[in-house]
């Protein structure tokens, strides 16, 4: 009798169609969008691209690492700031110095994580939390970055405004893509499985001989990597940096939001989650304090009542799956 | 509340300020002295954190710390977005008619402000207050108990979600009294939640996890970090107590006073 | 005479997973009974349901004719059942006294007391103040026993006492048995050791599998019928017991 190890499913590989088609269509929409608009379109998708890869970073490290952090946004910051150096003092051109201020981001969680690590569970969360301030704190009291009131980003004077926007477009429609395949090809690796295994229970898996010091620290490093690339993507968007914005804890607080609601755990959730909080965005957040407030009430009633997100409440309903991560033993004979 | 029942409250700087809200709208509203108003808000906060516990916080409860995390997160935001909503982000502040600027005289010609001390005098009272309610009293057996182990402790016939209840309540006294001298002592705003906690929860890294005079000695000890780097530059005085909290936690990361098993 | 304890066709699940399949269950007042079995039979998930510490039907137990299936520990335990746990469980955070006085909280009329619980068990008078969990093992089972007492129970279960203990201790302990049955106390012990179980009890009970495979008064079941009931096959073959 012999076993086989099925990952797809039908619906996967029409979602997969599906995407590749989607994919095609926002690619080329700089040149089949009206005038007025595309330009608009573009900066939002930007926008709403780095939320996102935030969010998918986020929900690794919590959903699949088991490590919840509120402090996730020192990597974004750092990874603007970075990347903004790069442009404005060492004449690098800012599209190539995303990914470096994503490098800069992923290495910089290691020695973090020497200390981030001394801690568990809740009081993991707020020192990373500490850690944070404390990035926000050192880079508000650099005057050669504009200290507390931050700067602009300099190095991209030179080139035309369309020409901008457009390359920031593709560069966000990859830092998309590449988001979910990284976390997708991870998870299906059998370093997904143990990581899988730690979060169930790490003293069992330690007996397994999984490294679990070593996988978790992978998983920081990497969502680090990921949340530098957003914020460094993001700034090259925005073209101002400050403090406040770049360390500010509502970046997590949206990435939480998004992953939450969308749903824990699977990369089909903040999908969902990101697209609720885009609409949401866009159709209330001129009522300010009322629109943060709503937000604030959502994430708690869903937290009470769906405790998988809305997506986790449809595959439990459903059983779909569109990025199967879960293996299933089928017996042939 | 992390002792008793696993529960990581990231609102709780921002109840502290709500607190200190209630307490400004309270005397707006009523011709007594704000000392008075403080203690009437005392029972009023310990219903309110029972309640809140027993409604919203109990279904949270499990090994997962995230639902805790997210709902408190979210009462955070809620919390401070209403204060926003009803008083503006203008700084506020109770008057204790000049109580904040007298002081004793002491040799050597130092002086020391009255209401600090008093602060003082009731952080020990409030640390003496916990410590005997833990050790000598039965609801502190209670809080011990069921927080060893629930299963046997509701053998016993302890209603575990009433003690949890219970403990909160005690919490948010404390709150409601931070509250209330935090806006004697200083300005308050909206948004100057988030900072007290991560003043709490480093004062509690510092003194050590589980021991209630190790938490006061970490608050001293932050509280004095801070104002060597404020007198250093004034831009790095949190900056500073943040990395002798890293330090701390780097070298001897039990803290001073360790008392808790992980 | 109406049994104390009854269990007709008792099913417990953990999650989706079955434990036990059917139990019939029958005690009646004053006696003492041994429930054997392998590791996993379902031993100690009888007890746990009885205790209501695990869900089961509403109408798979009757404690002196009142149905308790399905009812928190809290009001198990006012009625007058109390579980010596496996493994003991005590407290950490709290000293060998303040572990019975939390025993006593749900406190009954009867004869049991601090006081009387250090006569019957002097070395804890001289360990009162210290946290239970820094005595040995024996000891600490001596606490679990006099916290369990301490709500004044009819209905007394021990869940493997001798578990990692020395024989001596085993010896010790048992022999305080008899001092608190002597108050009518009805008792179960749940027991690995067969010998000892046959010795001290007056009726057993065998597990197998989440089912009872076997039951009969103590003197009057043979190693063969034990052997068979336990392991499920003949005494021959099964390891030395």
């Amino acid at each position: 009798m012999s076993v086989q190890v099925h990952r797809s499913n039908p619906n996967s590989r029409r979602a997969l169609v599906g995407a590749g088609v989607l994919l095609l269509v926002a690619a080329t929409l700089p040149f089949w969008a009206p005038a007025g608009s595309a330009s608009s379109w573009m900066r939002e998708f930007v926008e709403i691209a780095c939320y996102f890869t935030f969010a998918m970073m986020w929900n690794l490290l919590a959903g699949y690492g088991g490590m919840v952090s509120i402090g996730q946004q020192a990597f974004f910051g750092f990874g603007g700031y970075v990347m903004l150096m790069l442009g404005n003092f060492a004449g690098v051109n800012p599209f190539v110095a995303v990914p470096l201020g994503a490098l800069a981001a992923g290495l910089i969680a290691v020695p973090v994580s020497f200390v981030a690590f001394r801690l568990q569970g809740g009081y993991f969360a707020i020192g990373t939390w500490v850690i944070a301030e404390v990035f926000r704190l050192s880079f508000a009291n650099v005057s050669a970055v504009g200290g507390g009131s931050g700067t602009s980003l300099t190095a991209l004077r030179g080139i035309d405004k369309a020409t901008r926007e457009t390359a920031t477009f593709w560069m966000a429609l990859a830092c998309v893509v590449a988001a979910i395949a990284l976390v997708y090809l991870f998870l299906r690796s059998k370093r997904g499985l143990a990581l899988l295994a730690i979060r169930d229970d790490e003293v069992a898996a330690e007996s397994q001989g999984i490294d679990v010091r070593g996988m978790k620290l992978a998983v920081y490093v990497v969502a680090a990597f990921g949340g530098g690339l957003a914020g460094a993507l993001y700034f090259v968007g925005n073209l101002r940096i400050s403090p406040d914005a770049a360390f500010s804890v509502n970046w997590t607080a949206f990435a939480i939001f998004m992953v939450v609601i969308g749903g824990i755990g699977c990369i089909e959730g903040p999908m969902v989650g990101a697209l609720i909080f885009w609409a949401l965005n866009k159709f209330f957040s001129d009522y300010g304090t009322w629109y943060l407030l709503g937000l604030g009430l959502l994430a708690i009633i869903v937290t009470m009542r769906f405790k998988q997100g809305l997506w986790g409440w449809v595959q439990q309903r459903r059983g779909w799956s569109l990025f199967p991560t879960r293996r299933q033993l089928v017996t042939g004979d | 509340m992390f002792g008793v029942m696993r529960l990581t409250n990231t609102a709780q700087g921002d109840f502290i300020i709500l607190g200190a809200y209630a307490a400004i709208a309270s005397l707006g509203a009523v011709a007594l002295s704000p000392w008075v108003i403080a203690a009437l808000l005392l029972p009023l906060a310990f219903a309110f954190g029972y309640g809140l516990q027993r409604q919203v916080l109990n279904s949270t409860l499990g090994r997962d710390p995230l639902p805790s995390l997210v709902v408190t997160f979210g009462l955070s935001i809620v919390i401070q977005n209403l204060l926003l909503q009803l008083f503006s982000a203008d700084p506020r502040s109770i008057e204790t008619e000049g109580f904040n600027t007298q002081s004793i005289s002491l040799p050597g010609s130092i002086s020391v402000g009255m209401l600090p001390l008093a602060i003082l005098a009731f952080a020990v009272a409030a640390t003496a207050a916990l410590q005997w309610l833990f050790n000598r009293t039965q609801l502190g057996r209670a809080f011990r108990a069921v927080s060893d182990d629930k299963e046997i402790a509701e053998l016993m016939g302890l209603n575990a979600h009433h003690v949890y209840a219970l403990a909160t309540a005690v919490a948010f006294v404390l709150i409601a009294l931070a509250g209330a001298l935090q806006a004697m002592r200083t300005t308050v705003s909206p948004s100057d939640g988030p900072l007290l906690l991560l003043f709490a929860f480093e004062a509690v890294i510092i003194g050590g996890m589980g021991s209630f005079w190790g938490t006061l000695v970490g608050a001293l000890l932050l509280g004095i970090t801070q104002q060597i780097g404020f007198r250093i530059d004034p831009g790095w005085g949190i900056w500073f107590g943040h990395i002798v909290f890293l330090a701390v936690l780097l070298v001897r990361p039990q803290g001073l006073f360790p008392k808790t098993r992980g | 005479m109406t049994p104390l304890l009854e269990a007709k066709g008792l099913t417990a699940f953990y999650g989706d997973a079955q434990a036990l399949f059917g139990i019939d269950f029958q005690l009646t007042a004053g006696e003492m009974v041994a429930v054997i079995g392998a590791n996993g039979a379902g031993k100690s998930t009888f007890m746990k349901a009885v205790t209501g510490l695990v869900k089961t039907q509403a109408d798979g137990i009757r404690f002196q004719g009142d149905r308790i299936g399905g009812l928190p520990p809290g009001e198990i335990v006012k009625r007058g059942i109390a579980l010596v746990p496996e493994g003991r469980r005590l407290f950490p955070s709290l000293s060998v006294e303040e572990n019975l006085a939390v025993g006593g909280f749900s406190k009954r009329p009867g004869p049991w007391s601090v006081e009387r619980l250090f006569k019957l068990f002097p070395i804890l008078a001289q360990k009162r103040a210290q946290p239970a969990t820094s005595l040995s093992g024996g000891q600490q089972q001596m606490v679990a026993i006099g916290r369990a007492l301490m709500s004044n129970p009819t209905l007394l279960l021990c869940d493997e006492l001798s578990l990692g203990l020395a024989p001596i201790i085993i010896k010790e302990i048992y022999d305080a048995l008899p001092a608190i049955c002597a108050e009518g106390m009805t008792v179960v012990i749940v027991e690995q050791d067969v010998a000892l179980a046959q010795q001290v009890s007056q009726r057993i009970y065998c597990f197998q599998e989440g089912r009872v495979s076997l039951q009969g008064r103590s003197g009057e079941l043979t190693r063969e019928q034990i052997s068979q009931a336990y392991f499920g096959i003949s005494a021959e073959e099964a390891p030395h017991t």
